[in-house]
């Protein structure tokens, strides 16, 4: 099993952190992981992606231009990277902002509106781990006991008080992710 | 003790497997993309574990001359920085290996010439393997490709650092400097307490003095010193080549390559084979020395070598050397802190058979 993720968006979207989560996750069951950002400008600004590849195979290039799944969080993301999007494989994108929706008939596209649930749930910041939650759902590869243990290992500890509300962003996203 | 399993950057493996490799000192400058190695040591507060000396000095020169004088009395002492700081850097590392001392340098590469840019690059090569400073010297040079080499070569550089009293350079890149893999981590060692006979540390009654320097006034007597290397570049490139070899057991079309290059060839070779093509790799574990003798074996059984650099085309160089015009050696290349993707490397190699 070889899964290789992209996961793009706004800095400050919690893109990176995701893919953390997501790496440790995978780390704490035994799986080979890698967690490549873009460092360049884009961090101080604009835009974000990672690219994380999880597998229980040692990990060739850890930068690749084809995924099974993109996770792409916003218009720019979306029409950059819907095309890196293997046959067959997943999208899944926040239709928060979208003006041009994905359009591909060969992949299987999920909408996740984690924006506007995260401003439900009055509490912005766990945007991303709602979309996390989403992914959970429709790729169970990483479990959601093992995604707390990573939160709590990158979370500083000031801030452990805030892993329930997590935890509920998380089952919300596995509720509300929808294909479309 | 047993090992640490644990999620880092290779910036920050360096750091850590510093401290955990007994280190006395690190002195360094920030530049991207190797920051987090200081920044990392500086969290970790070295000197309260092991008494290690992390300084953040007042430029790059300054803390290479720093690493002389900690290597001089007998120290395990590093720097780190990225291209164009080991530029900066380079004087003092030629006066090291004039001087016959141990130390580690650490260059995360990134694009250039000149300030470049701050993605990853292997455009350093010649600089590393060939001398980067004035005057005949070689660095030992280890070319990690993961994560986990990141921290298991900075105890092996020190081990070579010392038996062979020569600088070590660890010639890494932005991908893997700021790439997140999981690493086993060795448990803490002591920080040595035997101090090394040809350490200046002051004249005791019971033996001559010590002295450490560069220069010699005499050219004889230099040209007898120019010849101790030459041996001991020759021992070095007898006993310490290191290499890993993929899928070239059957091989007909070998890529020859390095970090981050070798990783993406990899991939490059499934995607290969998946159409029939039998290809294989070659990754230099150490660029000096280089393994020339594989290299030479396998053109024999190979029809072609691809050398896959992040470069306009250095390392290819010692390939087209080492196979010596048994096979065409290409080069295959993309610069600038562009990383080149499986399919173009792939796609190259079809357009040669």
């Amino acid at each position: 099993m070889t899964e290789e993720i992209l996961i793009a968006g706004f800095g400050g979207q919690g893109v990176l952190s995701m893919g953390k989560i997501m790496a440790y996750s995978a780390m704490m069951q035994d799986m080979e992981v890698s967690w490549m950002p873009s460092y360049g400008p884009e961090m101080r600004g604009g835009t974000a992606n990672v690219i994380v590849i999880i597998s229980d195979e040692r990990i060739s290039s850890p930068i690749i231009r084809h995924f099974d799944t993109g996770i792409l969080l916003n218009q720019q993301s979306l029409d950059k990277f819907e095309d890196s999007i293997k046959p067959g494989g997943v999208l899944v994108y926040d239709g928060n902002g979208i003006n041009r929706h994905p359009v591909r008939k060969d992949i299987s596209i999920f909408r996740i509106d984690a924006a506007e649930e995260a401003g439900r749930m009055k509490s912005p910041k766990v945007n991303n781990m709602i979309v996390l939650g989403g992914f959970m759902k429709i790729k169970p590869i990483i479990t959601l006991e093992n995604v707390i243990k990573g939160l709590k290992k990158s979370l500083p500890e000031r801030y452990h008080n805030l892993i329930p509300v997590n935890e509920t962003a998380l089952q919300r996203g596995m509720e509300i992710i929808r294909e479309v | 003790m047993e090992k640490e399993l644990r999620l880092m950057k290779g910036n920050e493996a360096v750091a850590e497997a510093a401290i955990r490799a007994g280190a006395d000192g690190y002195f360094g400058y920030p530049i991207t993309p190797q920051s987090e190695v200081l920044e990392y040591l500086m969290e970790a507060k070295p000197h309260e574990r092991t008494g290690m000396v992390v300084l953040q000095a007042e430029s790059e020169v300054a803390a290479i001359n720093m690493v002389y004088g900690g290597a001089a009395c007998g120290k395990r002492v590093m720097t780190s920085s990225s291209s164009p700081g080991i530029s900066l850097k380079q004087e003092g590392i030629s006066y090291i290996a004039g001087a016959e001392l141990p130390c580690l340098v650490v260059n995360v590469v990134r694009g250039g010439p000149g300030l470049g840019t701050i993605q990853p690059s292997q455009s350093d090569y010649f600089q590393a393997t060939k001398g980067g400073g004035h005057g005949d010297y070689h660095l030992i040079v280890l070319a990690p490709s993961s994560v986990q080499e990141m921290a298991d070569f900075v105890d092996l550089a020190f081990e070579l650092a010392f038996k062979y009293r020569n600088p070590v350079m660890m010639l890494s890149d932005g991908a893997i400097g700021q790439m997140m893999e999981k690493v086993w981590l060795s448990p803490q060692k002591e920080r040595s307490k035997t101090v090394p006979e040809w350490a200046t540390t002051g004249k005791p009654p019971t033996r001559e003095r010590v002295i450490i320097t560069s220069l010699d006034l005499d050219p004889m007597a230099q040209e007898r010193f120019n010849q101790k290397l030459i041996a001991k570049y020759n021992e070095i490139r007898e006993k310490e080549v290191r290499y890993e070899e993929f899928q070239c057991e059957d091989a007909e079309y070998l890529f020859v390559a390095y970090g981050t290059s070798a990783r993406v060839c990899q991939k490059s070779i499934q995607l290969a084979r998946a159409q029939g093509i039998k290809a294989g790799l070659l990754r230099p574990v150490t660029l000096f020395p280089f393994p020339v003798n594989r290299l030479n074996e396998l053109a024999d059984k190979v029809k072609m070598m691809i050398s896959v650099e992040m470069s306009a085309g250095q390392m290819v160089e010692d390939v087209m050397l080492a196979s010596n015009g048994k096979v065409p050696v290409y080069h295959y290349g993309r610069m600038g802190g562009m990383v080149p993707e499986p399919e173009e490397v792939t796609d190259f190699l079809k357009s040669k058979i």
